[in-house]
């Protein structure tokens, strides 16, 4: 057990989270069987639910390149979003014909994933390049001010776009002819003419994509690449006199941060049809960031637990909370405060008022329990527990420039 | 003048270079040379230039004036990771550390620059060797050692990349006087070994004394050069640096 081989060879060191790993696996592999006994009918809704649910997840995995490994703040990773899935409204549906191209693009969409994620990335280096000069607080103002732009771009460039309404009717996902199987006939039948239709088939494209993404963000956190982001995050000075080029490793990190969130983007557009700019808001980078913090940065287990809890309390507990407060009401006999009178909107609608403080109540119990993120990295936990004594000395490195 | 040329060119050597912070200047035509196997000491008080120029050396900042050959080869205008692909690291000022890293950790990626990793376990067990105290912490996060045990781990790391030249920023600042005797062995032990040392120090007494030669860096200029014996000598040293 050498240093080295430890170190840049034999890649990851025995990963703690294994048990994690296998669990969420398992667990993914199978839902689908145990919606289907247990849920019957309602199976395919939660297979639709937890494709969704997929997408957060592989942007949370991409942002964590991003913010826990590089430490780079970006409040505006929605915008790669955005670029990813205009990039199938573009290059897959018959909106080609009223922009001034006239011209309709049906690239299959496997390609466009990859053409997406390329796209974002150019995206990420044009960004990336003038301002990952700056430090910290301003990185973080000026990707807010490009998440900002993106979706209005969007929804102004209407020749392009047709704006606010967005681009419908993209095209469905189809498989390749020549790969034949049992999913394209009975009994599973879950692939009808080589169109992706059915809620399982995107659930398993999605969990598929997951497990290869994993995969390759593990690669990258212990190989060469993954060191230089440590090294960045943990002081930049260091690191560029130990011979990191700081630039080009933050420049990595930001631009396979985007990659991914484009490979989102073109997903999601496929799997919905349909692309507005309404979607990529501000509010959607907010949430991924908090996916992030909150499962424990740095950690690729954890950002797929806290995206997980994240996206059930967002997405399925808060839209159904006034639903369960009247019926909470009602089965204690207290039918009276369902009906609304004078100020008073009625219990459901007074509790979806309350939504989101419920949310940032969740939000600030969660942290104030487990500060280090649900499942933290190794680091980051022996350092709440230790305490790490940051060092003082600050030399101003943009002075250098003179 | 061709009877000169038979003394070999030194390792490093800066030409006069003029560095500003800002409209700041803080190094005024500084020149100095270093040559295999030599200690070589700069000293000075607070505010000297001393830091300034071996970030410049390393390329963390760039003179606007006069130029800096190392190994043959003009670094100038190099940027700092390319530098220490050509051979000079340092232990810098405040030590930087990675905080968040286990103490072997911080030690690997001092041979992030280098091509030959084929000797890495007995380069990390020759620091461990200088310095045991590290071997009993290996594990642990670097932010969490004690200012000597970081310091230890910076003068560490920088020897793991293998330098040609490796340039010290007052390794024995804050430390115990019988833990500034030992990194003061360690340097010797060090550069015997074969790698010559910029050594920048307070302990100007010390610095001098086991230091080939010594430059005496004043508000940015050079004022004194000589070896390191006859700058202990010196009056004017003795005055303002020694505290005689
Ligand atoms: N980032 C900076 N911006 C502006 N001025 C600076 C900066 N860093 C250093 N200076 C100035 O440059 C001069 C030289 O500083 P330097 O750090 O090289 O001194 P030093 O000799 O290393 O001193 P010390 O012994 O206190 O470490 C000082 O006057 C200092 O105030
Ligand atoms: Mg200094």
């Amino acid at each position: 057990m050498s240093a080295i081989s430890q170190f840049w060879r034999t890649g990851p060191r025995r990963d703690p989270n294994t048990i994690a790993y296998i669990v969420l696996i398992v667990v993914g592999a199978l839902a689908p069987i145990f919606l289907q006994l247990f849920l019957g009918g309602t199976a395919t809704f939660w297979l639709t639910v937890f494709a969704d649910m997929g997408v957060y997840i592989l942007l949370a995995i991409g942002l964590n390149v991003v913010v826990g490994f590089a430490g780079l703040l970006d409040l505006g990773y929605a915008a790669f979003f955005a670029i990813g899935a205009y990039t199938y409204a573009f290059l897959a549906s018959e909106h080609g014909i009223v922009t001034p191209l006239h011209e309709a693009f049906h690239v299959p969409f496997w390609i466009v994933l990859l053409v997406a994620m390329f796209v974002a990335a150019s995206f990420g280096l044009i960004l990336g390049a003038p301002t990952l000069r700056l430090r910290g607080d301003y990185l973080a103002i000026v990707t807010l001010g490009f998440g900002e732009i993106v979706p209005r771009v969007f929804k102004n460039a209407s020749v392009w776009t047709s704006g606010a309404n967005g681009v419908s009717a993209l095209d469905i996902p189809a498989l390749p002819v020549w790969i034949q199987g049992p999913w394209s006939g009975d009994p599973f039948a879950i692939v009808q003419d080589f169109k992706i239709l059915a809620p399982l088939a995107y659930y398993v494209i999605m969990f598929v994509l997951l497990i290869l993404c994993v995969i390759l963000v593990r690669n990258l956190h212990s190989s060469r690449l993954g060191r230089a982001w440590m090294a960045v995050r943990e002081d930049e000075v260091a690191a560029a006199a130990m011979g990191v080029n700081t630039v080009a490793t933050k420049l990595y990190a930001f631009a396979i941060g985007a990659a991914f969130s484009g490979f989102a983007g073109t997903y999601y557009a496929a799997k919905l049809s349909l692309v507005s700019p309404e979607n990529f808001g501000f509010s959607v980078s907010i949430t991924i960031l908090v996916m992030v913090v909150l499962g424990g940065m740095g950690n690729i287990a954890g950002v797929i637990i806290g995206s997980t809890v994240i996206y059930s309390v967002i997405f399925i507990f808060l839209p159904q909370l006034p639903d369960y407060a009247t019926s909470f009401v009602q089965s204690v006999g207290l039918s009276g405060l369902t009906q609304s009178s004078g100020d008073y909107p009625g219990i459901g609608e007074f509790i979806s008022r309350l939504k989101f403080l419920v949310f940032g109540l969740i939000l600030v119990v969660v942290m104030l329990l487990r500060p280090q993120g649900l499942l933290p990295s190794r680091q980051r936990e022996q350092e709440l527990q230790k305490g790490v004594h940051e060092d003082t000395t600050i030399v101003d490195v943009t002075a250098e420039t003179a | 003048m061709t009877a000169t040329t038979t003394a070999p060119a030194p390792l490093l050597e800066v030409g006069g270079i003029d560095v500003f912070y800002g409209r700041v200047q803080a190094l005024r035509g500084v020149t100095l040379t270093v040559s295999s196997g030599e200690i070589v000491a700069l000293i000075g008080s607070n505010g000297a230039g001393k830091t300034t120029t071996l970030r410049t050396i390393s390329g963390l900042m760039h003179p606007t004036g006069g130029r800096i050959v190392f190994d043959g080869r003009d670094i100038t205008n190099t940027k700092a990771h390319e530098i220490v692909r050509f051979g000079i690291c340092q232990s810098p000022e405040g030590r930087r550390l990675f905080p968040r890293m286990i103490v072997l950790d911080n030690l690997m990626m001092g041979t992030y620059a280098r091509r030959d990793l084929s000797h890495v376990d007995r380069d990390v067990a020759r620091v461990y060797e200088l310095f045991p105290r590290l071997k009993e912490r290996e594990k642990q996060l670097a932010g969490t050692l004690s200012g000597g045990e970081q310091q230890m781990l910076a003068i560490g790391r920088a020897l793991m990349a293998h330098p040609k030249l490796l340039m010290l920023d007052e390794p024995s600042l804050g430390l115990a006087p019988i833990l500034v005797e030992t990194i003061f062995r360690v340097c010797v032990e060090i550069n015997q070994q074969g790698t010559p040392i910029l050594l920048v120090e307070q302990n100007a007494t010390k610095a001098l004394e086991i230091a080939h030669r010594a430059y005496v860096l004043e508000t940015g200029n050079v004022v004194q050069h000589g070896t390191g014996k006859e700058l202990l000598a010196s009056p004017d040293v003795q005055r303002a640096y020694l505290g005689m």
